[in-house]
């Protein structure tokens, strides 16, 4: 075991962490607003919604991420460059880089993973509360924002954490794709330092310490919703 | 779009298409998949029965094990697994005096894979055993049966009803996980898909085609384990 690069690499793996958790914060961000609608139109949308949103769920959950990462990084970024007009745009510097093509994918996979997720939440939430809100007066949005996604949300926190762990968990895929998240550091130094286990060990020690993270602070989350009863 | 069919025939079984590299290397991506998730089943097990019965020593362990395996991302621990492993191996082979070997892609693929399944199919095992009632475990050694008759007819097929959705779940994993065995090397076919891209420069349609693969064997399992879970469940009153 030696550690001498650490020093000079330590700011690298810092920048790293910082990426990783931008990768993580923004494909849950994403991809929650995306689950929600999916698993809500399987429960109670028409079924021109409900089938391409369980079809959606079944082909993110039933193909690799790291094919979903190719294909959008080398299949629709080899596309673009073929449209001339698009290099204008100020959306050309964005499409070159690697890192929205990383969150996109990690959105649409958030997306497809919670949405089975949500409407199963969304199922498990009694019937008698939501005609309890309708009775009240409320519009079927109010009910959605004050009873059924409130009700939905407390039920699966824990199933959540579980999943948001394993999103950090898949994010090194980026580093396959030239970004430098922790992972992509990592490799960094082990070609430039011919070092083969101490950069490997690193990152999965601070995985292991984000992954505590996420644990504690949905522990925290947990306990600050009233229990579901 | 047009584009995307053009390139079409480069999908083809014959001369210049690449269907039959595809389909080999969704062979040995298969190949991969059932060996890991075998010998991840059979670590499964034994760490379940070691969780529950084994000495304090031997839970701490399998705690470590489980634990830490599931922390770490599947991509970070089959590099480390593979470089560690076969320095390892070498290592020993080295000391006993012999010279060292190279293991093969599909024998490191799935030993790498087996050690990372093993600790999820501990947890799923573990929580299955747990659930059956205690009572028919002792009802069977009042009977006079051995611990293995215990486990080989009681614990067995009662928790194996509980424990074909989770087992189901790993398996789709482990299949997706394969295309990780890519970013070392091993030629299955994330790996063959994304050389046929970069030679033909028809990436998108050839990761589509690969998605394709990928989806239809997770389709084709998924029936498979409703199969198996509707045997499993013979006799029990049906699930809502």
């Amino acid at each position: 075991m030696q550690w001498y690069w650490l020093a000079e690499y330590l700011p690298k793996f810092i920048s790293g962490v910082y990426v990783t958790l931008q990768l993580l914060g923004l494909s849950i961000f994403f991809g929650m607003l995306l689950a929600i609608p999916i698993g809500l139109v399987q429960v109670t949308g028409p079924r021109w919604l409900a089938i391409p949103a369980r079809m959606f769920c079944t082909v993110i959950r039933g193909t690799p991420l790291l094919i979903q990462l190719y294909l959008l990084y080398y299949g629709l970024g080899t596309l673009f460059p073929l449209i001339p007009e698009i290099r204008e745009t100020f959306l050309w510097p964005l499409l070159r880089d690697a890192f929205p093509y990383a969150v996109l994918a990690f959105s649409l996979s958030v997306a497809g993973y919670e949405g089975e997720v949500m409407r199963g939440a969304f199922k498990g939430v009694p019937k008698g509360e939501l005609e309890a809100a309708r009775a009240f007066g409320m519009s079927r949005f109010t009910v959605l924002r004050r009873i059924w996604l409130p009700r939905a949300i407390q039920n699966v926190l824990p199933t959540l954490a579980g999943e948001f762990v394993l999103t950090l968990k898949s994010t090194p895929l980026a580093g396959v794709i030239t970004i430098f998240d922790v992972y992509g550091v990592g490799s960094m130094v082990r070609q430039e330092t011919y070092r083969i286990y101490e950069p490997l060990l690193l990152i999965a020690g601070i995985y292991i310490l984000l992954t505590g993270v996420i644990v504690l602070l949905f522990r925290w989350l947990e306990g600050r919703v009233p229990r579901p009863v | 779009m047009s584009d995307l069919f053009a390139n079409l025939p480069l999908l083809s079984f014959s001369d210049g298409g690449w269907g039959w590299n595809l389909l080999r290397g969704l062979l040995s991506t298969l190949q991969i998949a059932l060996g890991a998730y075998a010998l991840g089943l059979c670590i499964g097990l034994f760490g379940a029965l070691g969780k529950i019965n084994g000495s304090s020593l031997t839970r701490w362990l399998l705690e470590i094990y489980t634990t830490l395996i599931r922390a770490v991302p599947e991509l970070v621990l089959i590099l480390l697994l593979y470089y560690a492993g076969t320095g390892l191996i070498n290592q020993v082979l080295d000391m006993m005096g012999y010279r060292p070997i190279d293991i093969s892609g599909l024998v490191a693929g799935i030993a790498v894979l087996g050690v990372v399944q093993g600790a999820y199919a501990t947890e799923v095992i573990r929580g299955a055993m747990l659930a059956v009632p205690l009572g028919q475990v002792e009802a069977a050694a009042a009977f006079g049966m051995s611990r293995w008759q215990v486990l080989r007819r009681i614990t067995l097929p009662a928790m194996l009803p509980l424990a074909l959705p989770g087992l189901s779940n790993l398996w789709l994993i482990v299949v997706k996980d394969t295309a990780l065995l890519s970013v070392v090397g091993f030629s299955e076919l994330a790996m063959v898909t994304l050389q046929a891209g970069g030679q033909s420069r028809a990436y998108l349609m050839f990761f589509l085609a690969a998605g394709a693969l990928y989806l239809c064997v997770a389709l084709v399992s998924n029936q498979v384990f409703r199969l198996l879970e509707k045997r499993a469940r013979r006799g029990q009153p049906e699930l809502v």
